[in-house]
Parts: C-alpha cells; sequence; structure tokens
C-alpha cells in the first residue's frame, strides 16, 4: 500500500539527507500519507497503545537499570531503595510494573480484535505470525522480569517454570541445570534474567517493526473486512488516525494511571513483598494474571509433559490460525455463529485466568478441563468447522458504502453469550462458595486515615506507633528499611532534623573496622538504618524457640487475605487496599482461648486471625502496656491501630506523594482526553 | 468540506493550539521524572552528610586522610616552620595566587584542610613530600606547598579547600 515516496522535503538540510537516505520520505510515506481505512473503530487503537507501552517499559526500565542490583544479596534491597530512596524511584517502579500488565492487557485486546475481525487472514498471515511471536518475546520477558525483585514468587515462579523444561524427555534435567547455572534457581539465574530481560525488549522492538512492515504492505483490515479499494475508502494516516490514537492512547493513560498512582499493588501478590526464601514455598504459587489461562491449561492436564506440551500448543496453535480458519469471510460482524461462539471463547479465556490463580483441587480442576477442552476445540473444530458450514450476512461492498450505512438498528442480544456469560457467573459463585467453606477468618475492615485517594497518615498515630516498636516489638522485630533520617520526611511523623539526630543518637550501632582492625560501636546518625535485635536469622531463631521473627518493615504489605468475589471488583474502584493493615491489627487483637477440642503444637499460641490459628508469637500488647505522651487512650485496641498505621508507613513511606502527584495527573489527564475528544472530532467532521 | 465561517475556523484554532499546548505541558512535566531521578538519591544525600573529625589525636608534624563525599581529605597539623615557609612567599608569584591564611580558619593556623585530589588531572597527592615539603603527585610531577598551593607542575590551581567549621578547638565539622 506504502510505494515509493514522492515526498520531497523543501528545507535544503533535509533534501541534502532526503537524497542519501530517504528517511522522511519513509516516515510521510507510512504515517503520514499512509491510507488507512475510513471505518476503522477503537478497537483499532490498540496498535498505537501498545507501540507506546513498549517505549514506556524500554524507558523506565532503563532507568531502574541504572539503581538496581542483579545479585541475590542485594536485589529486594535495591528495590526498595529505588522505591524509597531514589528522586521519583516509587514511580519509575510503579509505572514499570503497572506497565507491563497494560502492556498485556492491550495485546490481549488486540489479539481478541484480531481473531473477531479474521486480521490473520489472507493477506495477513505473515502479520499475525509476528504477532504471535511478538507475544512470545512479551511472554519471555515479564517472566523474567518478574523474578528480578527476587521475592517470594519471583523465586518460585521462576522455579516452577524453569522445571516445567525438566518435562523434555533425556535432555530435560541437563537443559534445567543449564537454564539456572546451577543446582537450582540461585544467583546465577538472576543474573542471566536480568541481561536478557534488557536484551528481548529490543528484540521485540525489532520484530515490531517486521510486524508494521508486513501491516503496511496489505495495509489494515477494517470492521467490514472488506479490502480498500478507491480513495474514498480510506484517508491519510495524519492527522486522521494520528488524532484518533492519541484521544485512544489519553483514555488508556487514564486507566494506567488509576494502577500506577492509586492501586499499584492490586495486580500483584503479597508475597512478592517477602524476600526470597529458598526453604519456604508460598502456600500458594501463581504467576502474574496475564499467565493464568495458560497456567490452568497446564495444571489441568494430569500428565507432566502432556502438560507442558498443551500449555506451549495454546499459544502455538495461534499461529496456525489462518490455515484452521479458512473462511471467507474475514469480519465477524458479518458471521452469526462464529461471532457467538467467539464471545464465548473470550468468556472461556478469562474463566481460565480465574482458574490459574485457584489451588487446583475439586470443581476447579473439573471445570480446568473443561475450558481447556473448549479452548483447543474452537481452533482446532469449530473455526475449521464454520468455514465449511456457516452462511455468513453479505459484506458491504465497500469501506465507504460501510461508513455512509446507517448505525439505526440494533442487533438484537445474542442469546447464547447471555447463556455463557450465565454460566460464567454461576461458577464463580460457586466456587467462592468454596472459598468460605475453608476456615479462614476474615480480618475486620477497619477505618484508616490514610485509605482512599486523599488519605493522609495520621501523624500522630505514626508517632504513637513508632514508641510501639521502640518499647515492645523491636525487642523481637527489625525494621531494616528505615533509617532514622526517614522519621524526618515529609508525608511521615514529622520529626525536626534536631529530633532525628537526638532519636539516632540514642541508638548504638555497630561500625568499623577502626585502625586495629576491630568492630566498634558508636552513637547512631540520621544516615544510620534501625538496627535489628539479633545479629543474624539462627540468632533470631535461637532466641525465639525455632520461629524467625520477621522484619517489620514491609509487613503491611506482605501480608493479605482474599476478598472473594464480587468484594475484588468493587475494591478496584473504591481503592480498597488496607489487606496488610487489617491483618497486622486483628493478629495483635486476636489472641483468645483455645477453643475446646483444638490442638495447638508445643509452644504456639492460639490466635483467631492467624492462618492456621497457631501462632508463635505470644501476645506482645495488652492494655497499659505502653504509656501515651499525648494522651491517647493506652488500650490494646488503640496500639494495634496505631502500629499498624506505622508499620504501613514504614512498607510506603512515599505513600503521600504518590497520591499528591496522582491527583495532577488525573486533572492533567482528564482535560487533556476532553481536549482530544473535541480535537479528534473537528479532524474528523468531514470524513464521517 | 464546505467554507467554514471564520467563528468556526477561530475556534477549531483554539482548540488546536489549546490541545497543543496541553500535549506540550503534559509532555514535558512527564520528562521531568526522569531526568530527577539521575539526581542523588536520599541515601547518598544522606551519606554525604558533614562528618566531625576529632583533631587531638593529630601531632604537629602529623597528618591524617579522611574521607568525605568520596573525596580523600587531607587534615594536617603543620608546625611553626610550616607556616612561616607557606607565609614567607610573595603571593604574586604564585601560579594561583591566594595567602595563606585565605586557606585556614583564623586562630586556627596550624590547621590545613584540604582536598587530596590533584587539580590537574585528578590523583591523590602525596604528602610531605616534593621541594616545598607540602604535597607531591606522582602522576605528573605537581608540587605543592605547606598551604596546599601549587607551585610547580602541570597543575592550574591549588588543592580545594572543603566547607569546615571549627566546632571546638579540637574538632571540626567537614561538609
Amino acid at each position: 500500500m506504502s510505494g515509493p515516496s514522492d515526498y520531497q522535503p523543501t528545507n535544503p538540510v533535509l533534501k541534502w539527507i532526503e537524497r542519501r537516505l530517504p528517511i522522511f520520505g519513509l516516515m510521510h510515506s507510512s504515517f503520514v500519507a499512509y491510507p488507512t481505512p475510513r471505518n476503522l473503530n477503537y478497537w483499532w487503537t490498540f496498535g498505537a497503545i501498545l507501540s507506546l507501552m513498549l517505549g514506556v517499559q524500554i524507558v523506565t526500565g532503563v532507568v531502574l537499570a541504572m539503581h538496581y542490583t542483579p545479585h541475590a544479596d542485594l536485589a529486594f534491597r535495591s528495590v526498595e531503595s529505588i522505591v524509597r530512596d531514589v528522586n521519583y524511584g516509587w514511580l519509575m517502579r510503579n509505572m514499570h510494573a503497572a506497565g507491563a500488565s497494560m502492556f498485556f492487557f492491550a495485546v490481549y485486546v488486540h489479539m481478541f480484535r484480531g481473531l473477531y475481525y479474521g486480521s490473520y487472514k489472507e493477506p495477513r498471515e505473515v502479520l499475525w505470525i509476528l504477532g504471535v511471536i511478538i507475544y512470545l518475546l512479551m511472554m519471555a520477558t515479564g517472566f523474567m522480569g518478574y523474578v528480578l525483585p527476587w521475592g517470594q514468587m519471583s523465586f518460585w515462579g521462576a522455579t516452577v517454570i524453569t522445571n516445567l523444561f525438566s518435562a523434555i524427555p533425556w535432555a530435560g534435567d541437563t537443559i534445567v541445570t543449564w537454564l539456572w547455572g546451577g543446582y537450582s534457581v540461585g544467583n546465577p539465574t538472576l543474573n542471566r534474567f536480568f541481561s536478557l530481560h534488557y536484551l528481548l525488549p529490543f528484540v521485540i522492538a525489532g520484530v515490531v517493526v517486521l510486524h508494521v512492515w508486513a501491516l503496511h504492505v496489505a495495509g489494515q483490515n477494517n470492521p467490514a473486512g472488506v479490502e480498500a479499494r478507491t480513495e474514498k475508502d480510506t484517508v491519510p494516516f495524519t492527522p486522521y488516525a494520528t488524532i484518533k490514537d492519541m484521544f485512544g492512547v489519553s483514555c488508556f493513560l487514564i486507566l494506567y494511571s488509576w494502577f500506577i498512582f492509586y492501586m499499584p499493588n492490586y495486580l500483584g501478590d503479597a508475597d512478592n513483598y517477602i524476600p526470597a526464601n529458598p526453604g519456604v514455598t508460598p502456600p500458594h504459587i501463581v504467576p502474574e494474571w496475564y499467565y493464568l489461562p495458560f497456567y490452568a491449561i497446564l495444571r489441568s492436564i494430569p500428565n507432566k509433559l502432556a502438560g507442558v506440551i498443551a500449555m506451549f500448543s495454546a499459544i502455538l496453535v495461534l499461529a496456525f490460525l489462518p490455515w484452521l480458519d479458512t473462511a471467507k469471510t474475514r469480519s465477524s460482524k458479518y458471521r452469526p455463529l462464529a461471532k457467538q461462539f467467539f464471545w464465548i471463547f473470550v468468556v472461556v479465556c478469562v474463566l481460565l485466568g480465574y482458574l490459574g490463580a485457584q489451588p487446583p483441587e475439586g470443581v476447579y480442576v473439573i471445570a480446568a478441563r473443561i475450558l481447556t477442552i473448549y479452548y483447543f476445540a474452537y481452533f482446532l473444530i469449530l473455526l475449521p468447522l464454520l468455514s465449511r458450514i456457516e452462511k455468513p450476512r453479505p459484506v458491504p461492498n465497500s469501506i465507504a458504502d460501510d461508513v455512509l450505512a446507517k448505525y439505526g438498528s440494533k442487533t438484537p442480544p445474542m442469546v447464547s453469550t447471555v447463556i455463557a456469560l450465565m454460566v460464567a457467573g454461576a461458577l464463580f459463585a460457586g466456587s467462592t462458595q468454596n472459598a468460605k467453606a475453608e476456615e479462614e477468618v476474615t480480618p475486620p475492615s477497619l477505618k484508616w486515615s490514610f485509605s482512599g485517594p486523599f488519605g493522609k497518615y495520621d501523624r500522630g498515630a505514626l508517632q504513637r506507633g513508632l514508641k510501639i516498636y521502640k518499647e515492645v516489638c523491636s525487642n523481637c522485630h527489625g525494621l531494616s528499611y528505615i533509617a532514622f533520617r526517614n522519621l524526618g520526611d515529609p508525608g511521615g511523623p514529622g520529626y525536626s532534623p534536631a529530633q532525628v539526630a537526638a532519636f539516632a543518637s540514642e541508638y548504638k550501632i555497630k561500625d568499623g573496622p577502626n585502625d586495629q582492625g576491630d568492630m566498634f560501636e558508636r552513637p547512631g546518625r540520621a544516615a544510620d538504618y534501625f538496627p535489628s535485635p539479633f545479629a543474624n536469622d539462627q540468632a533470631a531463631r535461637a532466641a525465639n524457640g525455632g520461629g524467625l521473627p520477621p522484619d517489620l518493615s514491609l509487613i503491611a504489605k506482605a501480608r493479605s487475605y482474599e476478598r472473594g468475589f464480587p468484594w475484588f471488583i468493587f475494591d478496584f474502584f473504591t481503592q480498597f487496599q488496607e489487606q496488610g493493615p487489617n491483618y497486622v491489627a486483628a493478629i495483635l487483637q486476636g489472641y483468645q482461648k483455645k477453643p475446646a477440642g483444638a490442638s495447638l503444637p508445643e509452644g504456639t499460641f492460639y490466635n483467631k486471625y492467624f492462618p492456621g490459628h497457631a501462632i508463635k508469637m505470644p501476645q506482645p500488647l495488652t492494655n497499659g502496656q505502653v504509656t501515651y505522651d499525648d494522651g491517647s487512650p493506652a488500650t490494646l485496641e488503640q496500639y494495634s491501630k496505631d502500629i499498624a498505621t506505622f508499620l504501613m508507613w514504614a512498607a510506603e513511606p512515599q505513600m503521600e506523594a504518590r497520591k499528591r502527584l496522582g491527583f495532577q495527573v488525573f486533572v492533567f489527564l482528564v482535560i487533556f482526553t476532553g481536549l482530544m475528544y473535541f480535537t479528534k472530532k473537528k479532524v474528523w467532521a468531514d470524513a464521517h | 468540506m464546505t467554507t467554514a465561517s471564520s467563528v468556526d475556523t477561530s475556534r477549531r484554532d483554539f482548540l488546536f493550539v489549546a490541545t497543543g499546548a496541553a500535549a506540550a505541558v503534559g509532555g514535558l512535566a512527564t520528562l521531568w521524572p526522569f531526568i530527577a531521578q539521575m539526581n542523588p538519591d536520599a541515601s547518598t544525600i544522606a551519606a554525604g552528610a558533614p562528618i566531625e573529625v576529632d583533631l587531638s589525636p593529630i601531632a604537629e608534624g602529623q597528618d591524617i586522610k579522611v574521607f568525605w563525599r568520596g573525596k580523600p581529605i587531607y587534615i594536617s597539623h603543620r608546625t611553626k616552620k610550616q607556616i612561616e615557609e607557606a607565609r614567607s612567599v610573595p603571593v604574586s608569584s604564585l601560579p594561583d595566587p591566594q595567602s595563606d591564611q585565605a586557606r585556614v580558619k583564623e586562630g586556627h593556623d596550624q590547621w590545613l584542610v584540604v582536598i587530596g585530589i590533584c587539580t590537574h588531572l585528578g590523583c591523590i597527592p602525596i604528602a610531605h613530600e616534593g621541594n616545598y615539603d607540602g604535597f607531591f603527585c606522582p602522576c605528573h610531577g605537581s608540587q605543592y606547598d605547606t598551604s596546599g598551593r601549587i607551585r610547580q607542575g602541570p597543575a592550574p590551581a591549588n588543592l580545594a579547600v572543603p566547607p569546615y567549621q571549627f566546632v571546638s578547638d579540637t574538632k571540626i565539622q567537614i561538609g
């Protein structure tokens, strides 16, 4: 569609370059004059959104790599120091983490668009296959990226996925050892994943160039599935598609910003705020949401090798689509049967995703098997069958006719789609009943001053919580990510520099070696971190009957609980993310007399909210134990709220800055989206 | 498209200008954090906080080296002879004219505090070496005197004096 351009720049310098490297002509013919179908809908803006997200991930990734240390002993801490100390480090990290999810969300919309409108059909087969290659590269990149923070889920996700390759007959174990660079996932693995994670996005960029090139050879598909023939069918890419894409991008940025500024941990796993521990497996190992459907397919096959083959086949089958679906009609708009099966397929993918996050037990397994069968049947049986037996509706004569056609008649709701959605809803509801049947007691939801878009830490609560930590908790628990200087940072307890110095000087900090080669103790300074009560984990265990009191810096983000359906949907909109503080406060008040008949292991105590109810920590706080200087009630309830508030600040000291910038960004984006909307309408006024 | 009225045209232009301006502002505002993140982070700034150095263990004629903000700093307890030598030189004859008094604190003339980085190409000069009983840089032969001033060699400037003050007669705070 875009041949040699007759574009000539007027500027003499540009003319000089153009004669030697016709890059301006190329840019012009590809992105300015390029004929774009006039009838594209907003599903077509996701190509531009994806290009933007690739750029965003590369830029934020390069920036993060300036501060990240890819060593097993240092990686977790380096990520925390990015979030706490680097200027706008929290923003970079949130952009990159949320960006990965947004990147996959956009790619799934983009792929479903391709499926629905037959964009994989002749002559766009290579374009489609290049897309599958990009998708595979994205999955590899995302997997390796998630390992880098070296949290529990990073480590164990890496262990599970790399172990998949041991299913390969004869060479499997050798391959896994080769991948690991050792006898288990460890530092060599982390180092090479960092290197490859940095490399692959540029490989993706290269394949994207081929993808866009292949696209420009054939030209865009369009909702009618009818190829462009005359000039009346198309408009120049700039300004029509450019401005429309910018509007689409602007709307997308609003969703993206919601995650960055207000729900940064919604799509993540609390366990990844626990440093990787090769000796402790998390109760549920779950990949990031964008892998869940394939994880469900993997686990639904009882045979290890067959499961691995099924999982990879589920992706590879996409590459064969142009030869599986040979129907002449491109767009499902005119294929009434194919359309319904398509929507069922979408629901099946969503449900498989849900099942991928559930424990592989009971009704979940059966459901996953049924849905896996549908998944493969859709590609291998349904689509080929429909190609032969379906009678499509007549397509428009041209794109221009499609644009002129009246959109007045509303298509009647498809009965089968409604049934499919009801089945999905029933499955959801059914599985939550199972969840409730388990012995999990949910902590009560308390009111927190820092919740919501305008939440702030209650300074009094922070100072009281600090007092509790110092007098009670610090005897067993470290707070090693907090430095004394943080007590004076904005958005925290609000100590003055003099108060910080005085507070620090009360501590004895180990330093050295001195000129004699000995370690010595000196008074603390603002730059020092809270010292841990024990020299190392072994000493901590020895002093606590074998139990290891966890460092409390991140406890408020490392603990969570299921909210269940439909609450987790409402939570996204209400910005509920206070599971951690609710849990901490509940544990502290949850000590009860052991119920009759319950057996407690030796040396543990009964706690209503602790999973399994047997906690090794004796009740740490009781009424009247700590005297408050500001006259607040010296009750266990007050202590619990204050220490939970303090620990939330310790886990996320930059929260107030995050919400403040978030508000400014949202105001800007809403205004900008409005401006883009009207600009788009003005630009398109003569084209519709 | 039929000819638009001038009101419509100016409304459209206003819209385009407003959108373009908003995009530019948004773009610059987005760019700023990416630039700011390369500035020293909070832990680096905290590690570069002023340090206190106790001078009492340093005997006359002795010097020590401390590190502050990653830079080596010489603290020299000068003898009377060294101070005399520094002050007897005509200031105008120096490659980088500066009086000794301007390089030390009044009332504490025996204490010389200089950053131990040669102003030529950044090597660390050796103390108590060279023709002037000051510092000698082994890389390209620059010679500094007992006031840390360049006397001979390719270095263009005197050894830099870091910001410091006396918190007591025997203690200084650097930074």
